[in-house]
């Protein structure tokens, strides 16, 4: 942690300060996230109001995937709800961190803590925290949302649950991650939503959050399939839908060792841009 | 290194960026426990000189040593003995003033208490208030508070007291008479020559990324500089003359006048005169350069 050349003069830090850095950070940003009004209601409360949007715009519409026979079928806002849930966990992690650091990096907050002898690590363990906790809240909500305000019933088979649970830890994990590197991208704070909304906002739409993805034209479902949202929006399908849907998968199957697959290369791929375009200012501007 | 060696010791140090030079060679050194001053107009260098010394900046050229440590290789057990108050801050402040400074205080391994620094910035009536709630002046306060929490050896004040009304500015000196009274070097920049002479042992002044002048700071600018000067009026002309005896030119006044001259005065410059005049000289010097160049 310390150069060796002034290691004689800095006297040593006491071991294992930077996990308990990151625990303590871990509190403060998470008070601090849920008192900036604005990105509690963008970010925390979007995808519930979405699904609320969709369930009841449909809500006089026929049930999805019925059986020749006219039974079985799903409600719209069962159908809505694993999209939602990965939506969610996009936004949590890329949309809430991507503008958050951009505006910590514009405002001088960054530049504070690089004159601290705070550890990066325990900075990046308070953002990841603070995005699990306010992720975890709302993937709640949302399945309370569906349960009780839309009648969405929810899975019993506890592997299922197992499923979701690794699913959207490993999911929120890899969008925290890459909403880190992608902070680096806006030049300043201000333009940090205009140049993350965006990006968010188009992966929603081509990766089956808001359009049915089996809907798609196969050469867009192809695309999609690059980035990690599909593949989110995928593993929390196979938790919600009835199995019968997982005929309308590009492949016919929910590939759940594809979701790992591809949430673990992208997960690779955030923290090597982590490493290298991560600096608390920019040394030279 | 010893605790006599320099608390900060910079040479010929000089930072451009492309064609522009910000810092162009200067050197000087800080004691450990010295109040040091570094002043200059805006876009002299200042800055630039204080965040090369923090580790903010690279140099591109020169020496730098702080605490004895390069400042481009200082780690985490470096930055734990330096307190840094920057010139221009705008956090987002969704965080209590207590709960901020209680929040820094766990990065530094032996931390002032809370109450003590909320109590010397005089933020107790505010300690459970937003910082975002909080009026410039206050927001300048929790700045200092977050400097001196860490105890450190070094401290680094980048003009600390804008915003700061008069009574806030006086209470901020005690604060930091205080904290040279416990051995803690400081390196100050300030645009309140006032402040400077209040707290500085020694000063330096930059124009144009050059050290103009250096030492004591009621030795800057030299003997001459401090030469008291007399005014007084004849029939609505105003006169003015400089002279190390001034006492003896008013009494020859009152003499041939025979009676107590108009609007008399003996007037010591102050630093601000002193610096004022150093800081023109230097840019005409500058001027005079450029029109040299352009000629040739």
């Amino acid at each position: 942690m310390t150069s060796s050349t002034s290691a004689s003069a800095n006297p040593p830090l006491p071991a294992g300060r930077t996990i308990r850095l990151g625990l303590s950070r871990i509190g403060y940003e998470t008070k601090a996230y849920f008192r900036q009004g604005d990105s509690v209601f963008f970010t925390f409360l979007f995808p519930i109001l979405m699904l609320s949007v969709f369930a009841v715009a449909f809500s006089t519409a026929d049930k999805i995937g019925t059986n020749p026979d006219g039974g079985g079928g799903i409600s719209w806002a069962a159908f809505y709800l694993p999209g939602m849930l990965a939506a969610g966990m996009l936004l949590s992690g890329v949309q809430n961190l991507g503008i958050d650091i951009a505006g910590e990096k514009g405002d001088g907050t960054l530049k504070r803590l690089g004159g601290s002898p705070l550890p990066v690590f325990s900075y990046f363990m308070g953002k990841m925290g603070m995005v699990l906790a306010s992720a975890i809240g709302q993937a709640i909500l949302l399945l309370l949302v569906a349960r009780f305000l839309f009648d969405v019933s929810l899975p019993t088979e506890p592997e299922k649950w197992m499923t979701f649970a690794w699913v959207f830890l490993f999911g929120v994990v890899t969008s925290c991650v890459l909403g880190i590197a992608l902070s680096a991208l806006p030049r300043s704070g201000k333009s940090a939503t205009a140049v993350v909304i965006p990006i968010v906002l188009l992966l929603q739409f081509i990766s089956g959050v808001y359009l049915n993805f089996s809907q798609l034209p196969g050469w867009l479902q192809n695309v999609a399939s690059i980035f990690p949202l599909k593949w989110m929006a995928q593993g929390m399908r196979s938790v919600f839908l009835p199995e019968s849907f997982a005929a309308a998968e590009p492949s016919g199957a929910w590939d759940l060792g594809l979701v790992a697959a591809v949430m673990g290369l992208w997960l690779v791929i955030g923290l090597v841009l982590c490493r290298f375009t991560f600096r608390w200012i920019r040394k030279d501007s | 290194m010893t605790d006599s060696d320099p608390a900060v010791i910079v040479r010929e140090l000089r930072k451009s960026y492309g064609g522009f030079t910000a810092v162009d060679g200067i050197s000087f050194e800080i004691q450990r426990g010295e109040t040091f001053a570094l002043l200059g107009p805006n876009g002299a260098g200042k800055s630039t000189t204080i965040e090369i010394l923090e580790g903010y900046r690279d140099r591109s050229s020169g020496e730098a040593t702080v605490l004895g440590t390069d400042p481009e290789r200082g780690g985490l057990a470096w930055k734990a003995r330096l307190g840094i108050v920057l010139q221009n801050t705008g956090e987002a402040g969704n965080v209590t003033v207590r709960e901020q400074l209680s929040h820094f205080a766990r990065f530094y391994p032996n931390p002032r208490p809370v109450d003590e620094i909320i109590a010397a910035v005089g933020l107790e009536a505010k300690e459970t208030t937003l910082i975002r709630k909080l009026s410039g002046g206050q927001r300048r306060r929790v700045d200092v508070a977050l400097g001196l929490i860490g105890r450190p050896e070094l401290l680094f004040l980048d003009e600390p007291t804008t915003g700061f009304d008069p009574e806030a500015r006086r209470s901020f000196w005690e604060l930091i008479r205080g904290l040279k009274d416990d051995g803690t070097t400081i390196l100050l920049t300030t645009h309140y020559l006032d402040e400077a002479a209040q707290l500085g042992d020694r000063a330096g002044v930059i124009a144009a990324g050059r050290l103009i002048d250096i030492g004591r700071i009621d030795e800057i600018g030299g003997a001459e500089a401090r030469v008291p000067i007399v005014r007084w009026r004849t029939g609505g002309t105003l006169h003015e003359e400089r002279t190390h005896e001034p006492a003896t030119l008013v009494a020859r006044l009152v003499s041939e006048s025979g009676g107590e001259p108009d609007s008399i005065e003996i007037v010591r410059p102050s630093l601000e005169d002193v610096y004022l005049r150093l800081v023109g000289d230097a840019a005409a010097a500058a001027t005079a350069d450029l029109a040299a160049e352009a000629a040739r």
